[in-house]
């Protein structure tokens, strides 16, 4: 029986045009519809394959407030065994991570996913921080994830290539595409996520080491200069004598 | 007190985003008032060692073991975590590429120090306060972060520091680790490295077609322009999606944000999470045969019309630009 922890964040949906309140401190989630992390769909619907048919459970994690809760329905109607939510604002990376690892320690998993990162903070740190804190190896962006026993072979994304790393279990690895697709949940999901076990845990007291102090939004570009289609080389020219680019 | 530069190399050669990153590291020295050490981990030349010195680098410890010539993320995060507590360095700069994202999250663990990871500009040092600007909302925005902790890590985006060349004495010292059996438990199989090609995520020019393209079998003319302006080819998420190209060269607020000089995109409309991915591009150039695509808000350049026919009258201009310098 193969325990697998998949590590889940509530985030803004991808189409949300991103504001900020009280002169740009605070994130404005006035009308905006969260989701689960596009990756963090990825790495349960990877969980999900290779525990099916009686194989494994799978255990959804969250650092949230009870907010997050549908959150969570959605990955148990998925398919997720069971959910635990540690009830408290996830302030940053090293705090989600450490309430993580401190619930992992008392509860032991055969594998820890994350996703490759968070559409909102785009950290990637959890994985790693999860692997420092329990002295497990982590693979932070994974392509491809197969088990066999108690040994996995990844694939890891570099620069222009791949790796192909074979790890013993317990480990944490960050999904990336290509891992899985994510999957839809069907009714029978959605009937049965209203009834499988959310257990919600207190926080631990942890120090912070990070703070947000504010957000700003990118530059808005200039009038765009329209080239004319039949001479392509008037736009060369401009890229080399006034955008300097090229 | 000093900063540390993790000098990250790719099969033994120090790489672009290396250089800018002790770039940047180099100029928080400066502003912190200390000295830049650099390490290095696996098998580098002598002379590309010394020549961290160029930009900075006082000192280069060189960790040259054979446990560790190939990059083992809990490993090497302990050697750079052991360097910077030996050197008394309260900031650890690396680059944000793949291994520097598997690498800061435990650096910063080890040493108790907050990571910011993807940061776009200097920090800036101010009355006590270290605070630095980073991407968020996969470049839908910047979050400025202060790091409230003693000890601090920094991990550079590519492609948004300039290699900048400052005279140091880059003297080489060997630094010996002791490694831990506990921290080799990942094996590294088989690398695979398309090594024609220019990485995506360091790309100064990133040449980008979407569904317009109608089918892979078009994607010849965007490898024709990609190569002749020495760029990376990337794509939307329907063509990856698709299998028209691989999920690597995806890129959005799903896939990889890139951050060039310049961003060429063709036959993408510019749906909000394509473009999360691509804002931080200098200069973006659009063609499309859609007048009204929303791409076109937010270019520099445009070109209205079909890429079929576009496309090759642009190589021939390119080709005519390359042969005229
Ligand atoms: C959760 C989620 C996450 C997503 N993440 C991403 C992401 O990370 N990256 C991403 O790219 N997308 C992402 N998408 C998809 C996104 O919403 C768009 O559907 C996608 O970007 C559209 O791709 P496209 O522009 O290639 O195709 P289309 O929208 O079909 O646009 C094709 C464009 O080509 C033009 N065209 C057609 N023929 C020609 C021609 N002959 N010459 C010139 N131009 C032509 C058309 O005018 C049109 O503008 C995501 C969607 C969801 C729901
Ligand atoms: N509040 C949270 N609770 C549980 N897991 C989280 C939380 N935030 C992030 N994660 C996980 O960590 C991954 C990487 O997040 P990040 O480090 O923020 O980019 C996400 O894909 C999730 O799997």
């Amino acid at each position: 029986m193969m325990k697998i922890l998949v590590c889940i964040s509530n985030v803004p949906d991808t189409t949300t045009k991103i504001t900020f309140t009280d002169n740009n401190t605070q994130f404005n989630t006035n009308g905006v519809q969260f989701i689960l992390n596009p990756w963090d769909e990825i790495a349960l619907a990877r969980a999900i394959e290779l525990t099916d048919g009686g194989k494994g459970t799978v255990t959804v994690i969250n650092v949230g407030e009870a907010s997050t809760d549908a959150t969570i329905r959605k990955a148990l109607a998925i398919g997720a065994t069971d959910a635990v939510r540690i009830n408290a604002k996830p302030h940053d990376a090293w705090y989600v991570a450490y309430q993580v690892a401190e619930y992992v320690k008392a509860n032991p998993f055969d594998l820890i996913l994350t996703g490759k990162e968070s559409i909102d903070y785009n950290g990637s740190k959890i994985a790693g921080m999860l692997g420092e804190l329990l002295d497990l190896p982590s693979v932070s962006i994974i392509k491809k994830l197969d088990v066999d026993g108690s040994t996995a072979t990844v694939e890891r994304e570099i620069e222009g290539g791949k790796e192909v790393l074979t790890i013993p279990l317990p480990f944490v690895a960050g999904t990336a595409e290509g891992v899985a697709e994510p999957k839809i949940p069907n009714m029978r999901g959605i009937m049965s996520a209203r009834t499988k076990p959310l257990t919600v845990v207190e926080a631990v007291d942890v120090k912070t080491f990070s703070e947000i102090i504010s957000y700003e939004t990118p530059a808005p570009r200039g009038q765009v200069k329209l080239v004319d289609a039949g001479d392509p080389a008037q736009l060369v020219e401009l890229l080399h004598t006034q955008a300097r680019v090229i | 007190m000093s900063v540390l530069i993790y000098a990250e190399n790719a099969g033994g050669k120090f790489k672009k985003s290396t250089f800018e990153a002790i770039s940047y590291a180099k100029a928080i020295a400066e502003q912190a008032g200390t000295n830049l050490v650099a390490i290095s981990i696996g098998d580098v030349a002598p002379g590309d060692l010394t020549a961290l010195g160029k930009y900075g680098a006082e000192k280069v410890l060189n960790v040259s073991n054979d446990k560790l010539k190939n990059f083992v993320n809990q490993a090497y995060a302990s050697v750079i975590a052991e360097a910077a507590k030996v050197q008394g360095a309260d900031i650890v700069v690396l680059s944000n590429s793949f291994s520097g994202r598997g690498l800061a999250p435990r650096i910063g663990v080890k040493l108790q120090a907050g990571v910011a990871d993807g940061a776009v500009a200097l920090p800036v040092i101010e009355g006590g306060k270290f605070t630095v600007k980073k991407t968020a909302f996969s470049g839908k925005a910047f979050a400025t972060v202060e790091l409230t902790s003693a000890n601090k890590v920094v991990a550079l985006t590519p492609n948004s520091y300039k290699v900048v060349e400052s005279a140091a004495a880059g003297q080489v010292e060997d630094f010996a680790v002791e490694t831990k059996e506990s921290d080799f438990k990942a094996m590294i199989k088989d690398i695979v490295r398309s090594t024609d090609k220019v990485s995506l995520p360091d790309a100064e020019i990133v040449v980008s077609a979407g569904r317009g393209l109608k089918g892979p079998e078009n994607w010849g003319m965007v490898e024709e322009l990609a190569e002749l302006l020495g760029a990376a080819t990337a794509c939307s998420k329907p063509v990856s999606d698709a299998g028209w190209r691989p999920h690597s060269e995806h890129v959005g607020q799903t896939g990889i944000a890139v951050s060039p000089n310049l961003y060429i995109a063709i036959g993408i409309s510019g749906a909000i999470q394509h473009l999360a991915g691509v804002s931080s591009s200098k200069v973006i150039v659009v063609i499309n045969k859609d007048a009204e695509a929303p791409f076109f808000k937010v270019a520099d350049y445009g070109i209205v019309g079909d890429a079929f026919e576009v496309l090759p009258k642009l190589i021939a201009a390119v080709k005519e630009y390359k042969a005229s310098v």
